[in-house]
């Protein structure tokens, strides 16, 4: 067997352990095989690329591996709360590194006088999807780490001047593709994907990162396939459509839970308006003690908890598992309810829950439990928002009517655990809060919640 | 148009379908260990970049190669220990306490 053949034999391999690597995953009890199958994905993917004949050198590979496993162990050991921002920061790396290989291909072919149309059109897809993933992705772990401001920026004309840019990128590049070795427009499309991958996420706000994380995700696999065809490697092409399929169903899920298009994420910020304010105008809320909570929550046979992002900001999964605990001892049967964008990315309160040892299989989701909480005696709402607000159902004005939302007012009662009045990101008034049977208790999330584990604690 | 590029784009077109469907059936619970995970896959960017950074026919290209595959072993590392270190964390409920 010559060392093309073994080489692409190896590929072959590790596509399969990627494939079984991502089927696992499709349950809690399988998964854990997951990453060393992966793993093994990987490694057979590098040895196989080392036997490449044309490589003369290790130093340089060497350094790098040694660089990227030294930046990236204290990556893996973020707290799970900053997962989001870990997340967007990879796939920036991702793209990046799609961007890098691109253009160093294409100078090395503008050399040998080997650009052909076909390779500048793979080279111009991969550098385009991976320099707007690297920077747009740096924009959004800005964001997410709150370096940036999280509100959505809007200015008149925004979405005309990103078409304009991105339409001038694409002409660029067909000018390109055209005539390969006109050089000097190469740059130039570098720099118009690294200024649209920044300008397509300043109006994105913090509820709609879910979705763009999502998005990012599957841009960084589409810009591996790219590189695929520019090196003409299937095994990154197979690797990378993994990637891209993956993201894209998540993003369907996300944007679907949020009933929004994906033109709607990406070029429609809502972050300014304010419709309903006036109709809450005149309510009340009424505000209760943790020592009030803590009665209701007591003589309550069943309970149902929705976490949102406060819980993440706060931390208080911890709290929330000890308030399981005291809940759970008394019989009283306690069940989690998540929707599809709670927190800042897929899953995110699935994992925070995890952490906090609460057991996978009291973690429900949206359309399994929304028949429940009617027969339930307290829905208790910790740090979320907009995923329980009852206008989405009725109010058409209400910029997020039509989205899916977890009923949490149709219980006996509700306790709303909240910082304070403060409107969700959205800016929209919650006619939740306003409800009969909603009782606020104002206060950081894991203070209060700890106060409530206290006052439970008294009870016997 | 060569048969090369067909057989990319066959590739292309099945792993596709083969990751639509597989990542449909991931349980919702693990959407976030699902993005580390793939966040490593993705990385397969590291298999171009070796050869890049490997291949050192000018200093530009080696450089390059060199950040490249840098941020892809990065992806790499933190990818499958993240992912490994969630998927520690989903229990069942364990039923002999109390």
């Amino acid at each position: 067997m010559t060392t093309q053949a073994a080489i692409h034999l190896i590929y072959l391999i590790s596509t399969a352990f990627f494939i079984l690597s991502l089927k696992w995953m499709s349950h809690p009890a399988t998964a854990r095989r997951s990453v060393p199958v992966g793993a093994l994905a990987m490694i057979l993917a590098i040895g196989g690329t080392l036997l490449y004949p044309e490589i003369v050198g290790y130093q340089w590979v060497i350094t790098a591996i040694i660089i990227g496993a030294v930046l990236g162990v204290p990556l893996a050991l973020v707290p799970l709360t900053a997962v989001p921002q870990r997340t967007a920061l990879s796939h920036a790396f991702g793209g990046l590194a799609a961007g890098l290989v691109g253009t160093a291909k294409y100078y090395l072919w503008l050399g040998e006088h080997g650009l052909t149309p076909f390779r500048t059109g793979a080279i111009v897809a991969e550098i385009i999807l991976g320099f707007l993933t690297f920077t747009g992705s740096l924009m959004a772990a800005g964001k997410l780490q709150e370096i940036i401001p999280t509100r959505p920026l809007t200015y008149r004309g925004q979405n005309a001047v990103n078409l304009a840019l991105f339409a001038g990128a694409v002409a660029i590049s067909v000018l390109l593709v055209a005539n390969p070795e006109h050089s000097h427009y190469f740059p130039v499309i570098i720099g118009l994907s690294l200024l649209f991958g920044v300008l397509i996420i300043i109006p994105v706000g913090g509820a709609d990162m879910p979705t763009v994380i999502s998005l990012l995700n599957s841009y960084a696999g589409l810009s591996a396939v790219a590189m695929g065809f520019v090196l003409e490697n299937k095994l990154l092409i197979a690797a990378g459509a993994l990637d891209g399929a993956s993201g894209l169903i998540l993003s369907v899920i996300m944007s679907r839970a949020m009933n929004r298009s994906f033109r709607n994420i990406m070029f429609g910020a809502f972050g300014k308006i304010q419709s309903s304010a006036a109709e809450a105008e005149g309510k009340s809320v009424k505000s209760a003690s943790a020592e009030e909570g803590a009665q209701i929550l007591v003589t309550a046979q069943s309970v149902i908890v929705v976490p949102g992002y406060g819980m993440a900001v706060a931390q208080a999964q911890h709290g929330v598992r000890d308030l399981y605990n005291e809940l759970t001892k008394r019989g009283i049967d306690v069940k989690f309810a998540i929707h599809p964008v709670a927190g800042r990315m897929p899953g995110h309160m699935n994992v925070l829950l995890a952490e906090a040892e609460i057991p996978y299989d009291r973690l429900f989701e949206m359309d399994a439990v929304n028949p429940d909480f009617p027969q339930t005696d307290v829905s208790l709402v910790i740090g979320a928002n907009d995923v329980v607000n009852p206008a989405a159902h009725h109010d058409t004005s209400s910029p997020i009517f039509g989205m899916p939302i977890l009923d949490a007012g149709k219980a006996k009662s509700v306790l709303v655990i909240k910082r304070s009045m403060n409107p969700g990101f959205a800016g929209i008034e919650n006619e939740l809060f306003y409800q009969d049977n909603t009782l606020m208790l104002f206060g950081d999330a894991k203070t209060m919640i700890a106060e409530l584990v206290r006052e439970l604690a008294k009870e016997k | 148009m060569n048969i090369d590029f067909i057989t990319l784009a066959f590739v292309l077109v099945l792993a596709t379908f083969v990751g639509l469907e597989v990542v449909k059936n991931v349980s919702r619970l693990l959407h976030t260990p699902l993005m580390s995970l793939t966040n490593a896959i993705s990385a397969i960017a590291a298999v171009g970049s070796i050869i890049i950074a490997g291949e050192q026919i000018t200093t530009l290209s080696t450089i390059l190669g060199t950040v490249a595959l840098a941020a892809s072993m990065t992806n790499i590392v933190s990818g499958f220990l993240l992912t490994e270190r969630m998927l520690k964390m989903f229990k069942k409920r364990e039923s002999k306490k109390k």
